[in-house]
Order: C-alpha cells, then structure tokens, then sequence
C-alpha cells in the first residue's frame, strides 16, 4: 500500500522506565495522506507523535523522514525538523513576540529569508487562517482558537513536508474547536500530509485517510475510517469506541 | 566631617577602585554566568558537567580562600599580573557561579513547551535558547542578578586585603593620621552605599522597562 511513504517508522520501541509506552511500532505516512492516531489515554499516541520529530528520543528502531533515518541531536535533525510542522496541545506560541513576529521567526532565522518576504508570506497565511487582524497582538490577547491557528499558521510558514498534530483541539473550549478544525480540514484538501492525534472523531471521520488505534503502547488497528468505525475488529476498539460514541 | 574634607581625595580614590572593581568584575561575571547557564542547560553532557563543576567548585569557595589561591597560586604557573586584575579574576569567577544559578533559575520558569516549539521548527540550541528562551527567562532574572551584583560590589571589600586601592583599605591609612574610627567607617559605609543604590537604581528602571512587559 506505501506507494510513497513520507514518514515510516520500524520496529519503534520505548520505554519511560518500567513502562514500555511504545511497542514494536510500524507505521508508513505516505505523502499526501491524513492519518489520524487515536485510542485512550496513556496509550503512547502523543509519545508516537514527538518521537516523529525526535522531541522523544526513541529506544529501538528506526523512523525514517522523506526516506532518511533521523539523526542525532545538532544541526541535521534541526535541519530535518524545519521540514516536519508540529501543533501542540498547548499551542507554544513565543509569549514575548507578537502573532506576525511569531510566524516570521523561523522562516527568518532558520530559513534566511528577507525580512520582508519572510513577513509578506507570514501575513498571507494569517489571512488564510483568518488572523490576518489580530497581527500585531501578543498570544496571550487572543482566545485559544485564535492562538491555535495561529500555531498552524506558524508550522506552514516553514513550507513543512508534512505537519504533526499532537491533540491540536484537546485544551480548547468546545466552540472553538470548529475554527480549528475547519483550518486543518482545508490542509487536508491541499493535500498536506499529516499526523494528528486527537479525540475529534468527526475530523477522523470527515477527513482521515486512514485511522491508527493505540492501545497500551502498540497499534491496534490501521485501517480506513470507514472500515474502522463500523466494524472495528479488536475488542479494544470496540469497547472504546462504545465508551465515546455512546453518551 | 573632617575626616572626609581632609583626605577627600583619598576617599575618591578608594572609591574609584571600588566602583572599577565592581564594574569590570560585574561583566567579567554576566559574561561567565551567562556562558556557564548555557553549558548547564546545555544537550551535550560534557558541556553539562563543566557548568556544574564550575558552579560548585566557586559557590562552595569561600571568597577570601579564593584570593589566595588566584594571588598566590597562578604566580607560580608563571601567570603574573596586576593585583587589580587578579582581584577582577577572583570576584568575577566567584559571582559568576551565582550568576549562572539566576540565570537558570530563570530559564526553568520559562515553559518547556516554548522549548519545544523553537527545535520543532528548526532551530538550533543556540536560536532556541537566545531568540525564544533567554528573552523569556531575563525578565525574571533582573531582581536576583541585581543582588548578586550588589553582594558583588560589597566583597570588592576583601580585594583592599591584597594590596588592591578600594574604598574599606582606606581605613588603614586614615586611622594611621589619628583620626576619629568611628567617622572614617561611617564615611566608607556611605560611599558603598553610592556604589550599591546606584546598582539599586539601575536595576529597577531595568525592572520597570522590561520586568512586567508581558
């Protein structure tokens, strides 16, 4: 099925101490394609998605990023990460730098743009994200969506290969998740590649590709949603998804 | 008033080698506090263990002891230089270690999230720590910084112990001449005070400019 695989990783194993949070984990991204990384809490999803970008060193395995093994700590893996975007659940936006300076930081330091240019493409994805207004604020002036969209807007200005969504949703009220999630809906149409965990079964439903359940630090099931939501085949799944769809 | 009136150059020379002192020590020890910080929150772990000898080797040393071991230890390594120097060399490296600590003390009240988020697009430690992390964590480091260099300022004293001009060495002299104890300290306790309120005073227009711009 991996026609042109992005991201892959193999045989990828963790542990914090006693707990092994990642179990022989083989997963492939292709280019282009949306997967969406479920399961309960303390599952190893979130743990998966840092060691994408080496925020988690790994124990064992391998993780390969547009077909190259991902290097140590220095200047490669910083190369290697101004390719892939991260969002956090807690949105990380530079508290000491305004919304534009936020999103022209990294094209300008890491990137060596022009200030000008790095600023003119900065205000062209504030606008697609629909911020282009609130520019010249600090984060801690907008609500959690605003600052949200401004964290993706921030990961695109890199021109990222691909994007890692690390429960982009998961801290914000629940009517501001909508504006969230309708920003990265539309990534999906433009056929960015991307990893994102998260709890919005509608967003794997409406805009996932394929569907991973974690449970207990392994892979359960890697399948389309559709497949996936109605006829999950693992007892795990099953009793999850009767745990969150039913109330 | 006597005292001071009648050997008023001498008081301005002692306390021009106490504020010169104080200064080139001052920066001598931002600078190594500042580089010593970095080491300590640093990914390379022998850059680490540096940082952390350095502070406990310094923190742990009391400052007379480490007179002694600059003044009259690095002259048998050949190492010969001015008094003032070695005295700068002394105060700088000892505050140096407190620096460090305030300024790490800092860094850990910034988020790890804003961290995180620098290296997840790209930069290097050093972008991450200056661009993102150090602007955060300085604004919580003026206040303990601006009394690590007052305590600085105040054990510039110990330097008139070593042949070195500063203010509180004046007292020797003076009390040679005959003239009253009591009025000549209370005349070097007010030219510290000069010294640290203006330390005081610098601090807290750094405070208000950028301590609270969040």
């Amino acid at each position: 099925m991996a026609v042109d695989p992005l991201i892959e990783l193999r045989d990828v194993n963790k542990h914090y101490g006693q707990l092994h949070v990642l179990q022989d984990i083989n997963l492939t991204v292709d280019r282009g394609e949306v997967v969406v990384v479920i399961g309960p809490s303390g599952s190893g999803k979130s743990t998966l998605c840092r060691a994408i970008n080496r925020l988690e060193p790994i124990g064992s395995g391998t993780i390969f990023l547009d077909g190259q093994p991902l290097p140590e700590e220095g200047r490669a893996l910083a190369r290697l990460r101004a390719d892939v975007g991260m969002v956090f659940q807690s949105f990380n936006l530079f508290a000491h730098k305004t919304v534009l300076e936020n999103v022209s930081l990294a094209p300008l330091k890491v990137r060596g743009r022009g200030k000008e240019e790095a600023e003119r493409r900065s205000r062209e994805l504030l606008e697609r994200v629909g911020l282009l207004g609130h520019a010249d604020k600090y984060p801690a002036q907008l609500s959690g969506g605003q600052q949200q969209r401004v964290a993706i807007a921030r990961a695109l200005a890199m021109d990222p290969k691909a994007l890692l969504f690390d429960e982009p949703t998961s801290a914000l009220d629940p009517e501001m998740i909508n504006e969230v999630l309708e920003v990265m809906r539309q990534l999906a149409r433009d056929g960015m590649t991307m990893l994102v965990v998260t709890h919005e079964m509608g967003f794997a439903r409406s805009a996932a590709n394929r569907v991973v359940f974690m449970a207990d630090g392994r892979i359960v099931e890697d399948r389309t949603p559709e497949e996936f939501f109605t006829d999950p085949h693992s007892a795990r799944a099953k009793d999850f998804l009767s745990k969150i769809l039913k109330h | 008033m006597n005292v001071l009136i009648d050997n008023l150059s001498l008081y301005a020379e002692g306390l021009l080698g106490t504020v010169e002192l104080t200064v080139y020590s001052s920066l001598l020890a931002l600078a190594l506090g500042f580089v010593m910080a970095s080491f300590r929150v640093a990914p390379v772990a022998s850059l680490r263990a540096f940082g952390t000898a350095w502070v406990t080797v310094l923190r742990n040393t009391p400052l007379t002891l480490l007179f002694f071991a600059v003044l009259l230890g690095l002259p048998r390594f050949g190492i010969v230089l001015p008094f003032q120097l070695f005295a700068v060399l002394a105060l700088g490296c000892y505050t140096s270690a407190f620096i460090c600590e305030a300024l790490r003390a800092g860094i850990n009240t910034v988020p790890t999230g804003q961290g995180e988020a620098a290296r997840s697009l790209g930069m290097t430690f050093r972008q991450t720590l200056g661009l993102v992390v150090l602007p955060q964590a300085f604004r919580s480091v003026i206040p303990p910084i601006g009394s690590t260099l007052i305590a600085l300022a105040k054990n510039s004293a110990i330097a008139g112990s070593f042949s070195v001009t500063e203010l509180l060495g004046t007292y020797k002299t003076l009390n040679e001449l005959g003239y009253n104890i009591v009025w000549t300290f209370v005349w070097i306790a007010v030219g510290y005070l000069i010294v640290t309120l203006s330390i005081s005073a610098i601090f807290n227009v750094l405070e208000k400019r950028w301590g609270v711009a969040r």
